[in-house]
């Protein structure tokens, strides 16, 4: 792949520590841990995982609203929060939308004061920060002349997220973070809002980090699909290859669990139960291997290897590590 | 990396007015006004404030002026309304002129312990962790004497006198307002508007400004409202025990004390401070109590 990634990932983790105990010695919770991944100029990134898995710790470490133990972000070939990349300069090209479209309003203010108020930041002035606020409130649906001067308790869930993705926009950013943007509307509203942002998208070339535990979203509106399980990436691939063919174990059974249109594909038992492990112990070797339905002894000490992020479709797993002990024939003798 | 400006072009104000809802303040006062209490309560703080400012103006009598003659008369005698104190002054007078350093009292330590103890809540709550605990834990120790206590030692240690117990009450409001403004600072921080105004790239100063403080300053009103009554009790009781106003200066407190001596010859005089005292606390706390009734709704 030519084209320079417009956020490069490299080694990123975050441990919470946890309350030390009566012998002072503190457990950490792994939440990420040493993820490493691109995302490339104009692509949506589908990030997908059970709830748990480390997807919102992520976005608000590519955020920068939480410092990370370790690891780094860098935009555009500068490295965030360095001398070439400030970080004042590097929020005004990565926004974010919340999940919660309410809690994420200050109450207090109005729709356009509300959504003025980031470039008001960036020393734009009150008069043109309004005239954008109501152009963009334009853009995402919403008479300015309606709803400008309202405040957030009289809208409603999806007119509330649409203030949501205007604000996000007002900075004329680059790149947007959605975290799980869609997941609390009702589905029909949903929809629109989805379409609403790929409109939105070719109009101001965004480039979107689409975090959501909906697969069937994620397919619609990912070019490339991310999957995380406990604090790491498992696979990254585009969302038709992945989707149709899903590489890891972990990722089949996260697939299989999609209810089926067709009654007659009905899927007759959980393709994995269980919670996941804790991430405050995670399992040694690979971390999926507690829950995998084709483990072996090998996978309990042997830690797999995420490939490149720059090929086509780097997967997490032994089964495709060459000389890794994994042995492809017990497999074979299973199933057969 | 050059960024267009070009697809957002700033249009002129729009031609039609904007549909305006009425702001938050303003709802709050309306449901105000339909609050009988509040109102009943409201009208009484007037009136204490119309006796204030224009106490000169409308008092019958000098209440300096005594007289041997005319001491401890009773309720309704002729010339004393109210009855006269143990000098022969006379009571409605003195009621009237005494309201003025009574809510001066009452009022002033509550204003500047609610200025003082915003900000020190907003900052520990605002820096948290260590910022937090280190302001908190400072607080924590004023919290632990009784107000009562904490406002006769500091008075008596600063020595009697009315801005020394300004300054003594004001030190005991500070730590309970800095505490409400903590945990309700705290609560704030923690919204997802404060979590993206931070993404903006906005200081800290400007987060705090534009997104914290509207949404905490009502909270912390409220319970400021409610220590004027605590306030004037405790001045009163200042006064009371000569560490705050001095005679022959009329306030409530101190004329309950001085009147005390009559309880047995004219009790019903030597309660009328007293109920000032009463009424007065009593309204404050009534409109506080609305206060909150009327902000509480989920906005």
């Amino acid at each position: 792949m030519s084209t320079q990634p417009l956020l490069q990932i490299k080694g990123l983790t975050k441990h919470f520590p946890l309350k030390k105990n009566l012998f002072g010695r503190g457990d950490v919770v792994r939440a990420v841990d040493q993820i490493d991944f691109d995302v490339l100029p104009g692509e949506t990134l589908g990030v997908v995982g059970e709830s748990g898995c480390g997807k919102s710790t992520t976005a608000r470490l590519l955020m920068q609203l939480i410092n990370p133990t370790a690891g780094e972000v860098i935009f555009d070939g500068a490295l965030v929060g360095g001398r070439d990349l400030p970080l004042k300069e590097f929020r005004r090209q990565v926004q974010m939308v919340f999940q919660d479209s309410y809690a994420s309003l200050n109450p207090r203010l109005t729709i356009e004061d509300s959504i003025a108020f980031g470039p008001q930041v960036h020393g734009v002035s009150k008069q043109e920060s309004l005239a954008r606020a109501h152009d963009l409130l334009e853009r995402v649906g919403l008479a300015p002349a309606r709803f400008a001067a309202r405040y957030t308790h009289e809208l409603s869930g999806g007119q509330r997220q649409r203030v949501n993705i205007a604000r996000a926009l007002a900075l004329q950013p680059r790149v947007v973070i959605l975290d799980e943007a869609v997941s609390a509307l009702d589905k029909s509203v949903e929809a629109q809002v989805l379409n609403l942002l790929l409109d939105l998208k070719d109009a101001f070339n965004l480039t979107y980090v689409f975090i959501s535990h909906d697969l069937n979203v994620v397919r619609y509106i990912s070019d490339r699909v991310m999957v995380m399980y406990l604090g790491q990436v498992v696979e990254i691939g585009a969302a038709d290859a992945l989707f149709d063919n899903p590489a890891h174990p972990y990722t089949r059974a996260l697939l299989s669990s999609i209810p089926a249109m067709d009654p007659e594909h009905r899927t007759e038992k959980a393709a994995i139960s269980g919670d996941p492990p804790n991430p405050i112990n995670p399992p040694s070797g690979c971390r999926f291997h507690t829950r995998c339905p084709v483990a072996q002894a090998i996978c309990a000490q042997r830690a797999p290897v995420l490939g490149s992020p720059h090929s086509a479709h780097p997967v997490s797993c032994l089964i495709y590590e060459p000389e890794s002990g994994y042995q492809a024939e017990v497999k074979s003798e299973v199933t057969a | 990396m050059t960024t267009s400006t070009s697809y957002l072009t700033a249009t002129q104000s729009p031609a039609q007015p904007l549909e305006r809802s009425p702001g938050y303040w303003q709802s709050v006062l309306k449901r105000l006004l339909k609050d009988k209490v509040a109102l009943g309560a409201g009208c009484v703080i007037a009136i204490l404030f119309f006796m204030a400012i224009f106490g000169p103006y409308i008092v019958p009598a000098d209440p300096y002026q005594a007289s041997i003659l005319g001491r401890l008369k009773a309720i309704g005698s002729p010339g004393f309304p109210l009855g006269s104190d143990e000098l022969g002054r006379d009571m409605l007078s003195r009621l009237i002129i005494g309201s003025r350093l009574s809510l001066f009292i009452g009022l002033t330590p509550v204003m500047f312990a609610f200025v003082i103890g915003t900000v020190i809540g907003l900052l520990a709550g605002y820096a948290g962790g260590l910022t937090n605990s280190a302001i908190m834990r400072t607080i924590d120790v004023f919290y632990a004497f009784p107000s009562v206590l904490l406002a006769i030692a500091l008075s008596g240690a600063l020595g009697a006198g009315i801005f020394n117990s300004l300054i003594s009450l004001t030190i005991v409001f500070i730590p309970p307002i800095a505490r409400v403004a903590e945990s309700v600072t705290t609560q704030v921080r923690m919204r997802d508007y404060v979590e993206s105004a931070r993404a903006t790239g906005a200081n800290a100063f400007t987060i705090v400004r534009v997104h914290v403080l509207g949404n905490v300053l009502g909270p912390i009103f409220v319970y400021a409202t409610s220590l004027i009554a605590v306030s004037m009790i405790l001045a009163s009781g200042l006064s009371f025990l000569g560490l705050g106003v001095k005679p022959p200066e009329p306030e409530w407190g101190l004329m309950l004390n001085t009147l005390r001596t009559a309880i047995y010859t004219q009790p019903w005089v030597a309660a009328l401070p007293g109920a000032m005292i009463f009424i007065t606390s009593i309204a404050f706390n009534m409109l506080s109590d609305s206060l909150r009734a009327a902000m509480d709704n989920k906005r």
